[in-house]
């Protein structure tokens, strides 16, 4: 077990460091020049010439790479070119408002999708299958950004039930700073004011987050279960007598989810890529914002360390996913 | 003979298909008395496992019933509900031991979690009393090391040894009754020597009849106090095993026999194979292969008559 993490954090390195690579190339030959949007529009050619050369933008970009990497395996993401401040301290302090949104959404995928999983499958072929086949298709086709819009029509604008954007209401405060999420920290410090305030605010964005995932999620469930449904040992169980929600809940969803665990490690990157719409609609300030605000400005420190600590809870997340099959299935574990 | 414990009368089961209505069972007759093992024979696809589903009430949701009963300890096993059947009969009043022992048991959990849910919702003491009570049944199939036995996983043990916990199981709720469906076919010819002597002195150390399925008149011989041997879903031929191997009288019957490798002069086998149901032949189903058809066989079915100790179905004796 110890042997197959290390073998795996091994492994993940020479992804991350060509998931480097990639962006730094793609940002930098995209006909965007930094140096200009930082000098302002009225600066001067002279000017502009002043600020590549203090920022190592007029040498050869092998050059720069291995500047940046050196300062990347020391610790160092650099200096966000926009807010001024060092990257790796605003993605800190945004990261806990992505976590909190993409938790939710996550939570809303397994806890819903998983039991309608089921229950398509129970009914395969009939009324409550074809209805729920309706909606997770639709779940996978719908582009988020037009499904964030239209929830806030609905339920923001029309109805006036949730609030349009935002992590709080203006008038309210955060509250202390324990975890960063704010659902928790205002259960921890019994400020349920706060509590409700930021629940309201969260349902939008992790609803519209969690439409993909929670298709994904009923498909892959309904396919496991109808799959394990046709056992030897279902037909053993039944005939010495388990009760049937027993059987079905316990004995069969758990032979069930393998595949629907693998899915989750894989809806992980795209509930963080999705997090980059999302917040940008609903104005959420997680690192998902700030990616959009930092490409709009071509702020590329901050668009790089993004895409590195994404690929990084990423790989995270998959390795989790895999320690977690061992979990459900003994059999896997000992190969491990 | 002593009072039947198991009684199927007549049973007729259909299901439905895309090519028409399928008689998978056209009347059957079944009698198990106290303390005894009877063996089912027949090819396969003539209705073993539909009627072992049948006494089980695990039908496929598409089967109807449309005929018959079965009597089981005095109450109509057809007539109780889904729920009785769960509570009372299933794992409870009857045991059942299944075919293949590589396939039966759920991969991801221990057989001592598999075993001791079927006594949680049939007995009721407590969880420590049922995995003593179990450790000790795991002593009496012989099963080395009993008590760490019940921590592993199925895929841990052999297929000898997976068979030997699912016997445990089947007498986990001490039952009246246990059905075996060819519990031995999956094994090796050493393993299946040793399951059958198991099998026989557990019946008697503990009190059960047996239904036991197969499709091999050796292991009948073996095993078996009376046979039924069944034909395209229509028993054929039923007594005591003795009596019946040693002169059968139903035309199928001896053919079967005949076709046993121990005994079979040339691997002829019967020629044909075993009638549909969707389209079966009318009369005797067997006629279309039998040596000594007759025009009368496409008649009406035989009658069941008594001779020489047992029933056969067929107009030779009629």
């Amino acid at each position: 077990m110890l042997r197959f993490l290390v073998r795996r954090v091994l492994l993940v390195l020479p992804v991350l460091f060509g998931l480097l690579v990639l962006t730094f190339v793609l940002v930098r030959v995209v006909p965007n020049d930094p140096s200009a949007s930082l000098a302002g529009q009225n600066a001067t050619p002279q000017q502009i010439a002043e600020i590549r050369a203090k920022y190592g933008f007029d040498r050869p970009l092998i050059v720069q790479f291995g500047v940046y990497l050196k300062q990347v395996v020391q610790g160092d993401f650099g200096t966000s070119i926009q807010s001024g401040r060092p990257v790796a301290r605003d993605i800190r302090q945004r990261l806990p408002a992505t976590l909190e949104l993409t938790f939710a959404a996550l939570g809303l995928g397994i806890g819903l999708g998983v039991p309608l999983g089921v229950l398509a499958a129970v009914r395969h072929n009939r009324m409550l299958d074809h209805v729920l086949r309706f909606f997770t298709v639709g779940g996978i086709a719908i582009a988020s950004f037009w499904f964030a819009i239209m929830l806030q029509l609905l339920f923001a604008m029309q109805l006036d039930l949730l609030p349009l954007r935002g992590r709080l209401s203006a008038i309210m405060d955060a509250p202390k700073h324990l975890t960063g999420l704010y659902l928790v920290d205002s259960l921890l410090t019994l400020r349920f004011d706060i509590f409700w305030d930021s629940l309201r605010h969260l349902i939008l964005p992790a609803v519209t987050l969690s439409f993909g995932s929670l298709a994904t999620i009923t498909r892959f469930t309904r396919s496991g279960v109808l799959d394990t449904l046709q056992k030897e040992y279902v037909l053993y169980e039944t005939a010495v007598g388990y009760p049937r929600w027993l059987m079905l809940w316990v004995y069969v969803l758990r032979n069930s989810v393998v595949a629907t665990v693998t899915q989750v490690g894989l809806l992980f990157g795209a509930l963080l890529a999705g997090a980059v719409v999302v917040e940008a609609v609903y104005d959420w300030p997680g690192i998902g914002s700030y990616a959009v605000f930092a490409i709009f400005t071509s702020d590329y420190k901050a668009i790089l360390a993004v895409t590195l600590f994404v690929g990084v809870v990423y790989a995270i997340v998959n390795i989790l996913v895999d320690v977690l099959h061992g979990v459900i299935d003994p059999r896997v574990a000992e190969q491990m | 003979m002593a009072e039947a414990l198991l009684h199927v009368d007549g049973l007729r089961i259909s299901i439905p298909t895309d090519d028409g209505l399928a008689q998978i069972l056209d009347h059957v007759d079944l009698e198990i008395p106290k303390g005894r093992i009877v063996g089912v024979v027949g090819e396969s696809g003539c209705g073993k496992s539909t009627l072992v589903r049948a006494v089980l009430g695990i039908l496929p949701r598409a089967a109807r019933v449309d005929e018959g009963r079965i009597g089981f300890a005095g109450e109509d096993l057809l007539k109780l509900s889904p729920a009785d059947m769960t509570r009372r009969i299933r794992g409870k009043a009857i045991g059942f031991i299944p075919q293949d022992p590589f396939l039966a048991l759920n991969p991801v959990f221990t057989v001592g979690t598999q075993l001791l849910e079927i006594m949680r919702w049939h007995a009721s003491d407590g969880r420590a009393a049922h995995r003593a009570h179990l450790v000790e049944l795991l002593r009496a199939v012989q099963l080395p090391d009993p008590d760490a036995a019940l921590d592993r996983y199925p895929h841990e043990f052999s297929g000898g040894q997976r068979q030997r916990l699912l016997i445990a199981g089947a007498l986990a709720c001490r039952p009246r009754l246990v059905i075996a469906d060819e519990p031995t076919s999956a094994l090796d010819v050493t393993t299946q020597l040793q399951i059958l002597r198991l099998l026989r002195d557990l019946v008697s150390r503990f009190d059960v009849s047996m239904l036991f399925v197969t499709h091999d008149f050796g292991v009948v011989a073996q095993l078996c106090d009376d046979v039924m041997v069944m034909y395209a879903g229509q028993s054929v031929e039923a007594g005591p095993t003795a009596a019946v191997l040693d002169a059968p009288k139903h035309p199928y019957t001896q053919m079967l026999i005949a076709c046993h490798p121990d005994r079979a002069q040339d691997l002829a086998g019967i020629p044909g194979s075993v009638a549909s149901p969707l389209k079966p032949p009318s009369g005797c189903r067997f006629h279309p292969r039998c040596p000594s058809a007759k025009p009368v066989c496409h008649g009406p079915r035989p009658a069941q008559v008594h001779v020489a100790e047992r029933e056969v179905a067929c107009v030779l004796y009629g």
